[in-house]
């Protein structure tokens, strides 16, 4: 198994991708918590976990709040010892025009896109440095990577986790603690439903150079390579997992 | 395991990277044929796989002849039924600021490096056809991603490298043809032990310039390209995986 002994820390681990993750991750040995602020369905995936054999510990957690993002790495240590691997996954998509965008909808997708993947590092590296090293994962996006014909405040964030992940690299890598991003593409989950609803999923599939969109398994393999130690000389590196869409 | 009945071809995989590559690919379940110039170290290598219980071919390949890329392929069908993963690994690596590149070096380095990424992504694409798809991994190097204080020739194949593989993702997306390009930082091969590695001081400088405070292990790259190879990235394409411990996130 490829994550023997690890212990992962997942927010948004309550369904989509970080739901498929958890599952993942769980299959490859790890102890796994998801944090999420959807309590039913982060019990559920705990519940789901735990009875096919895996060991899951599902955790309130608003990523915005630092007290909580303490308390949740706190649980963590206290049921599974420590705390090997952080999957910065939580976050939320909106689209609007720069023009159209109020100071409200900025401020809510910087603070839970941005500021929570800055809590999130900030609450797990001292454990991970306990523990002698770590490695961490932010969902970035193809929209941190290229302009996006809808979206400012996402583009903004999702460019801000682009490169808070190099600064995390690159400051705490004499410690051992690993930080890379994923950008995925379009994917089917339950964040992009509303996007990809009528019209927008044929344009999204032509946009895409393998022509389907992606799935949340597409993203959980990529992060369980970047999380094990398979890619132990992998840090400051961006795995772009787009079907091509950046490419051309 | 992660290659289950897959065919993967690998240039230069005689010694160093490719040899690292071949064995680990086999241990998954891959059929591996390998392609290289170096005949006594390519059939050592044929031999220790097979001795483990995998299956391996040697075949004699010179990156920069189309014949030889033409026969090589059809080896590999001969013998193993298709070709679902290519490893353009082979590569020189050669020290010479601007002005002290010769023309011959360039167009040396260019041959192997680069045209030998050409005519093996040539080759293979019409046997991937075939079978409806196939993975395709470029080994490029973080040369081509930042300029080089030492290496001009070869930045600017591994610049080539880079691109080409973006082409070929964007032209074969549609028959199911992935194509990535992999981005090593300073890893212990036989290819930089004679150039840059030379000697303690110069392994430390190296050791220093990489955040992670360590070289690279063969090992480092090969699970990489394995998880290109493998099914599990089959929605990436024209994607850069940067293996370097950090140096170009700085």
């Amino acid at each position: 198994m490829r994550l023997e002994n690890k212990v992962a820390f997942i927010s948004g681990g309550g369904r989509g991708m970080g739901e498929v993750m958890a599952k993942l991750f769980a299959q490859e040995g790890a102890s796994v918590v998801i944090g999420d602020v959807l309590e039913d369905e982060g019990k559920q995936v705990e519940a789901a976990i735990n009875e096919t054999g895996g060991n899951c510990l599902f955790v309130r957690l608003n990523v915005t709040d630092e007290t909580q993002w303490q308390q949740a790495v706190a649980a963590t240590v206290t049921r599974f010892g420590k705390l090997d691997i952080l999957i910065n996954n939580a976050g939320i998509y909106r689209t609007n025009k720069i023009e159209n965008t109020s100071v409200e909808e900025w401020d809510q997708v910087l603070a839970i896109n941005g500021k929570g993947v800055f809590l999130g590092t900030k609450a797990a590296i001292p454990e991970m440095r306990k523990a002698g090293g770590g490695s961490i994962i932010n969902l970035s996006s193809v929209a941190g990577l290229v302009g996006s014909a809808d979206s400012g405040a996402y583009n903004a964030s999702k460019g801000a986790v682009r490169l808070l992940t190099k600064s995390t690299a690159i400051q705490y890598a004499k410690e051992g603690i690993r930080a890379n991003s994923i950008h995925p593409g379009t994917i089917e989950t339950p964040m992009t439903a509303d996007l990809l609803s009528g019209e927008g999923r044929r344009d999204r599939i032509n946009r895409t150079p393998l022509r389907r969109l992606g799935r949340a398994d597409d993203v959980a393999y990529g992060a369980l390579y970047l999380a094990s130690d398979e890619a132990s000389f992998v840090t400051g590196s961006e795995l772009v997992i787009d079907g091509g869409r950046t490419a051309e | 395991m992660r290659l289950e009945n897959k065919v993967a071809l690998i240039s230069g995989g005689a010694r160093g990277m490719g040899a690292v590559e071949a064995k680990l690919f086999a241990r998954e379940g891959a059929k591996v044929v390998i392609g290289d110039v170096l005949e006594d170290e390519g059939k050592q290598t044929e031999a220790e796989i097979n001795e483990a219980g995998g299956q391996c071919l040697f075949a004699m390949l010179d990156v920069t002849s189309e014949e030889n890329w033409n026969q090589t392929v059809a080896a590999t069908v001969a013998r193993f039924g298709k070709v679902d993963i290519l490893v353009n690994n082979a590569g020189i690596f050669t020290l010479g600021n601007v002005e002290d590149t010769t023309v011959e070096m360039w167009d040396r380095v260019m041959a192997i490096n680069g045209k030998g990424v050409f005519l093996g992504t040539k080759a293979v694409i019409p046997e991937m056809r075939k079978v409806g798809g196939g993975s395709i991994i470029n080994l490029s190097s973080v040369a081509g991603l930042i300029g080089s204080a030492r290496a001009a020739a070869y930045g600017a194949t591994k610049g080539a490298v880079r691109i080409f593989t973006k082409s070929t993702a964007v032209q074969y997306a549609k028959e199911g043809i992935r194509a990535n390009s992999v981005h090593p930082g300073i890893i212990d091969t036989p290819m930089t032990v004679p150039t840059i590695l030379v000697d303690d001081a110069s392994r430390e400088a190296q050791m220093e310039r990489t955040p992670l405070g360590r070289l690279g292990q063969s090992e480092d790259v090969a699970n990489g390209v394995l998880f290109l190879a493998s099914d599990e990235s089959s929605f990436m394409t024209g994607s850069e995986l940067v293996i370097d411990g950090g140096l170009t996130a700085q």
